[in-house]
């Protein structure tokens, strides 16, 4: 999926490039995270569509994004994080003054066998299941039942968040089975004994079982008052305060199509 | 123009048939121009697909190269931690590298000995109406796309392995060992007392070896299928299943060749064998099996590739594992291939942002390239090196 997703962005980013010329329509710029790419895409059909202005969108990496508005080169940057002190102070440098709007909030799930009687997971729990230190399901008070560990691919977002919020730099054991999307991985943990799996909340349904991690229960309830710790804020920045059309993209999150945007590709909104 | 040939056609025509094939100089001129014209672009046809293939070399060359400037041979080929996203990143390929010969072997144990003996029993068993209809029919195999077959060893032979995996092993390990071993037994048997010239005492001895060789076989038989019957599959996405789904795929390939070559040798080799008073089975594995094994080796070759090159299946039904199993030979872990990784990692490794881990790729594309392109070159050697045998030189 992000594959044509990029592909797509590209054959977008060539038209409008050449439409831009043409036209000398300003067109809005938006590079960053892999993670943000789905929404900002999806609102940038819906944009082009509602106000006939042009919208580019490059998913380079959240880095990448913070880099780019730095360098003037882009109008919005996708971040999955906040930017960090030293990129903040190299916009100030530059004369640019970050401001970060929250796109929607972006829960995990960890889900597992529908049969699996493990029905809570601590933090330390999933690290250690998942740097290959806990191996079995009976460590963790389940049936005596080794662990199927499912991660997504090296690049994913949901992998990079997943890696961020509760690995913390212990490393994902390299006898974990690798799948290419949400989808996939829901489908091998539903038809798997032993597996567990992380998945965006919007993809979880009654074929997999979700765990409560910390004792907190995911849902769009926990993950919007910060109960539920595998979750994030989505950001976009901007140079200074957002107005005109920019402004109104930024935006875009608070209208109601926006909303429905955010909640199709299974991301929860935050407002 | 047309007008006056034909006037001149006429002409020849009334003037008698010994000058039917007097043309015009004119026209004479044309037909070689045409021919020249054809002949060239024929060229330029067959010699663009030489050139495709030089480019593709080329350019998977050009882009790997960087990765081995950057960092170096060793990582690459001895070590087998694969995080190309961490920081900082590791690029040893080595358990990829094995996947990726893992399941070529297993594909190839099952498809090369099943594709040999069905095309042996299309040429030289089945009566020739069966052959038509059986050959195409193993011959569609090849017309399923790749896809289809990823899907299927995902969503359906998955689920099998997981939760009636040790039930299907044993069963296959019956159906297909049993008549083996049955076979094994009576030729052993028939070999052991074979020296023996007194009648009676033969007869008892050749009934012994028999049943001593039949019980160990079936306690043999029994106790390989009980420990198969016991295994647990944790994960049905596998090396076991995707060797099962590729070696399908590599079969077309080698059934469709190698009965190709089986059928080249041609009645005279037959009859000649038969005439000098050897059996139907002593005549496939003694004339035409050696007469056709060049052709046979070449559908091995080909099948193999067909698996090694695979991409679709492995990377949606291996697992994507970067590990070598435990021990090594372990086919019910999964597993990451070389064709798998690159077709996972190349949506994410942007030229710009890692460029090792973006080359990286391609010095895997090259060094399946290589592997080919050395394989294909080695059969190419023993199908002239043969033939040069069998023709006497």
């Amino acid at each position: 999926m992000k594959k044509y997703g990029s592909i797509c962005s590209l054959l977008l980013v060539m038209t409008l490039c050449w439409a831009g010329s043409a036209e000398a329509a300003k067109a809005i710029v938006i590079d960053g995270s892999t993670t943000v790419g789905p929404i900002a895409k999806s609102f940038a059909s819906y944009f082009m569509k509602k106000y006939q202005t042009p919208v580019t969108v490059s998913e380079s990496g959240s880095g990448n994004g913070a880099k780019s508005l730095i360098n003037g080169s882009c109008d919005i940057a996708d971040m999955s994080r906040s930017m960090k002190p030293q990129e903040i102070a190299a916009a100030k440098a530059k004369g640019i003054n970050p401001v970060a709007s929250v796109v929607a909030l972006d829960g995990l799930a960890m889900v597992v066998h529908p049969s699996n009687p493990v029905r809570n997971l601590t933090e330390s729990q999933i690290a250690d299941i998942y740097s290959g230190k806990i191996i079995n399901w009976r460590q963790v008070g389940g049936a005596s039942f080794p662990i199927v560990v499912i991660q997504r691919e090296s690049n994913s977002g949901t992998q990079e968040t997943f890696k961020e919020l509760v690995m913390k730099g212990r490393q994902v054991v390299n006898s974990a089975e690798t799948q290419a999307s949400n989808g996939s991985v829901k489908n091998r943990v539903s038809q798997t004994r032993g597996a567990i799996g992380f998945i965006g909340l919007g993809y979880t349904d009654s074929l997999v079982k979700k765990v409560s991690v910390n004792g907190v229960t995911p849902s769009a309830a926990t993950v919007n008052n910060h109960t539920y710790m595998l979750a994030r804020e989505l950001f976009m920045y901007t140079n200074g305060r957002p107005a005109g059309m920019v402004g109104r993209f930024v935006d875009l999150p608070k209208t109601l199509d926006g909303k429905r945007i955010i909640k199709e590709l299974g991301f929860i909104s935050k407002y | 123009m047309q007008n006056s040939s034909g006037m001149h056609e006429n002409e020849a025509a009334k003037s008698g048939r010994s000058s039917v094939f007097v043309v015009s100089a004119r026209k004479r001129k044309l037909q070689k121009i045409s021919q020249k014209s054809g002949e060239g672009t024929l060229l330029l046809i067959a010699s663009f697909v030489a050139i495709v293939v030089l480019f593709i070399f080329w350019f998977v060359a050009r882009d790997a190269v960087p990765y081995f400037r950057l960092r170096g041979f060793q990582e690459f080929f001895t070590s087998s931690e694969w995080y190309p996203a961490d920081e900082p990143p590791r690029f040893g390929a080595l358990a990829i590298i094995y996947g990726s010969i893992m399941v070529t072997l297993g594909s190839a144990l099952i498809a090369v000995p099943m594709g040999v003996i069905a095309s042996i029993c299309l040429s030289d068993i089945l009566p020739f109406t069966v052959r038509q209809y059986v050959k195409p029919v193993i011959e569609m195999l090849a017309a399923i796309p790749s896809v289809a077959y990823g899907f299927f060893a995902l969503v359906v032979f998955a689920p099998l392995l997981q939760n009636v995996g040790g039930p299907i092993l044993m069963w296959t390990w019956w159906v297909i060992a049993a008549p083996v071993l049955l076979l094994a037994v009576i030729v052993a048997s028939e070999l052991l007392t074979a020296p023996i010239e007194k009648e009676p005492k033969k007869k008892v001895l050749h009934l012994v070896s028999a049943l001593f060789l039949g019980s160990l076989a079936l306690l043999f038989l029994y106790f390989v299928g009980r420990h198969l019957q016991g295994l647990v599959i944790m994960s049905g996405t596998n090396a076991l299943n995707v060797s099962i789904i590729l070696s399908f795929m590599a079969l077309p390939t080698i059934v469709s060749v190698s009965e190709d070559a089986l059928q080249a040798v041609g009645r005279e080799l037959r009859e000649g064998s038969y005439a000098l008073g050897a059996t139907r089975a002593e005549t496939i594995i003694k004339t035409v099996l050696p007469a056709a094994s060049s052709g046979i080796l070449a559908a091995v070759i080909l099948g193999i590739m067909r698996a090694l090159g695979e991409t679709m299946v492995v990377w949606m039904a291996s697992g994507n594992s970067s590990h070598i199993p435990d021990p090594f030979f372990n086919y019910l872990e999964s597993i990451r291939t070389l064709t798998a990784t690159i077709a996972g990692d190349m949506g994410e490794a942007d030229q710009v942002t890692g460029s090792a881990r973006f080359h990286v790729l391609f010095a895997m594309g090259l060094l399946l390239l290589v592997v080919s392109f050395v394989s294909n070159f080695i059969s190419e050697r023993i199908v002239v090196r043969q033939r040069k045998v069998l023709s006497g030189q």
